[in-house]
């Protein structure tokens, strides 16, 4: 029998592991990550001349490749600057199947604000999140997976929502794949994010308010613990536990968001006359402030001029 | 496609017919006798390690112990109670380790099997003094060894495939690329093969697609449930700690 050091057998599992490109038009540059489903990969595509990122298995399982297969074609058909595209799919000379789609470079969303970003520009990319999401559901899709991680954001403030393999289509007119039974009982979803009709196993039965709690906990994280009182309502309306407490869509969501960037009334915060003073008088503060210094030079010439 | 490849791995999912652990259960002798030299095959070292190194025996009594433990596998039926939903059969086994030195002390005196401790095939004295040093726990020294016995055993498969269809070649570049110390690029296998540098691609590309398939043949062999197979592949080819 051949004799093996650890080191031997972790150059064997590195080369039985990575993908076989023979064959195909990819060559290996890299590794982008790893996950749940297997293990993405950065390669060069030799026709067009440019690097992709390939999302293939790591090892055999019937039902993980039909998820991977299903996430390839759910975003294939969800075309949005906010959603990685997707190029290609199929299965490698290896069998395992994989996809390619845009190779992001950028920071993961949890890695970009664990940088001080002010809190105005943290509720831009909160936006241009949901913006993505409202599009999927538009398109009939939920995420139901939704959390710093599965986000990437590129070096000019562009953000891309990753990760669909626990997309659910609710109205499929397009004949995908079917998706696996995840029954009564399965729990999908990351723990912290995941709305309670989650945790609790009502995959089968969540609509478009499962994926604004996910958004309502993310905005709750991104605007960090020292948040303003109407944002903190916001977030805390988003991830009510009964479903009929949160923002009926993500675009209601959006628009609470929107109005408190602003300076408007949030319809999650009841407000106080003097909140409410206090509120329009930062929204307005440099008209009010045109309007004082007028006042107090008014003022000033009555009181030394007698007129 | 490559010829070595049968038609259901180009899928990726190996054959459930051969299962090491079923042939172990089986009430054919030959068919017993097959599982067993394919569980030995990976685990003898494990054992013998774990023996050494968890229970301090001497090479002496844990190569016996060792021995007496395989001829249990099959005699005494141990594979009989293994149930895949509850464990990993390298759990189970490490185990069933663990009674036999309890009972082995015991009854303290051991049945003598044949004479003496078996000749053994590979110096495990320096191997025990080299694991001995580095600090891990036994049962981490059990996984690991399991993997080197499921990866040693895919390489003999495959070396003897190679061999037996012409492409011994194939082979030897595996192992001056992936098995030895420094990595040689392809410009150097190519030269010191006297091939092109795109036939060194492609056999390469070639014998890593079949050692990844022996390697998932073997842990099918081990392993006596799909969810079993599934929770090693990722544990050995997978984002695994083994």
């Amino acid at each position: 029998m051949t004799r093996l050091d650890d080191e031997a057998v972790s150059r064997l599992r590195a080369a039985v592991r990575e993908p076989d490109l023979s064959q195909t038009k990819y060559r290996l540059a890299g590794v982008a990550g790893t996950g749940g489903m297997g293990t993405v990969y950065v390669v060069e595509d030799t026709e067009l001349k440019r690097r992709v990122a390939l999302k293939v298995l790591d090892v055999p399982d019937a039902g993980i490749e039909a998820r991977l297969r299903r996430e390839a074609q759910v975003l294939a058909r969800l075309e949005h600057p906010g959603i990685v595209p997707v190029h290609d799919a199929g299965a490698l000379p290896d069998g395992r199947a994989f996809y390619t789609m845009k190779w992001v470079q950028g920071d993961r969303l949890d890695r970009r604000l664990s940088r001080p970003v002010p809190l105005a520009e943290r509720l831009r990319l909160f936006l241009r999140i949901a913006e993505a999401v409202a599009f999927a559901h538009a398109r009939g899709v939920l995420h139901r997976d939704l959390k710093p991680e599965n986000v990437m954001v590129g070096a000019f403030g562009e953000v891309l929502v990753l990760d669909w393999g626990l997309a659910k289509v609710l109205a499929d007119t397009g004949g995908l794949l079917p998706a696996r039974r995840t029954g009564e009982s399965a729990v999908l979803g990351t723990p912290g994010f995941m709305s309670p009709e989650q945790s609790g196993g009502e995959s089968a039965t969540v609509d478009a308010r499962t994926d604004v709690y996910s958004l309502g906990a993310m905005l709750h994280w991104m605007a960090g613990g020292n948040s303003p009182r109407p944002l903190q309502a916001i977030s805390r309306k988003a991830m009510a536990a009964r479903r009929e407490d949160r923002y009926p869509d993500v675009l209601s969501l959006a628009a609470e968001v929107t109005r408190f960037l602003d300076g408007e009334a949030v319809s999650a915060d009841a407000e106080s006359v003097l909140r409410r003073l206090a509120r329009v008088a930062k929204r307005h503060r440099v008209a009010l402030g045109i309007v004082l210094a007028y006042l107090a030079g008014r003022a000033l010439i009555l009181l030394f001029t007698g007129r | 496609m490559n010829g070595l490849m049968d038609e259901h791995l180009v899928r990726g999912f190996p054959p459930t017919l051969h299962s090491a652990v079923a042939l172990v259960r089986s009430g054919d002798a030959a068919e017993r006798a097959r599982g067993l030299k394919t569980l030995s095959a990976v685990y003898w070292r494990p054992v013998y390690s774990y023996l050494r190194l968890r229970w301090h025996r001497p090479h002496e009594e844990a190569a016996d112990l060792a021995q007496e433990f395989f001829a249990d596998v099959v005699q005494k039926e141990l594979l009989a109670r293994f149930d895949p939903s509850r464990a990993r059969l390298r759990t189970y086994l490490r185990v069933c380790i663990d009674g036999l030195v309890a009972n082995h002390d015991k009854a303290a005196a051991r049945q003598k099997r044949g004479g003496g401790a078996p000749p053994l095939p590979f110096d495990f004295e320096e191997e025990i003094e080299r694991l001995n040093g580095r600090g891990d726990s036994p049962e981490t020294l059990f996984e690991k060894a399991w993997a080197r016995g499921v990866f040693a055993l895919a390489l003999r498969r495959l070396h003897d495939e190679c061999a037996s269809t012409g492409k011994a070649q194939h082979y030897a570049l595996l192992e001056q690329y992936d098995l030895a110390g420094e990595r040689p690029t392809y410009a150097e296998l190519a030269h010191r093969f006297g091939i092109a540098v795109t036939d060194v691609t492609n056999h390469l590309s070639r014998v890593r697609r079949e050692l990844r398939r022996i390697v998932l043949e073997v842990l099918r062999e081990l392993t006596a449930s799909d969810e079993e197979f599934r929770e090693e592949a990722r544990a050995l080819l997978g984002d695994g700690a083994v």
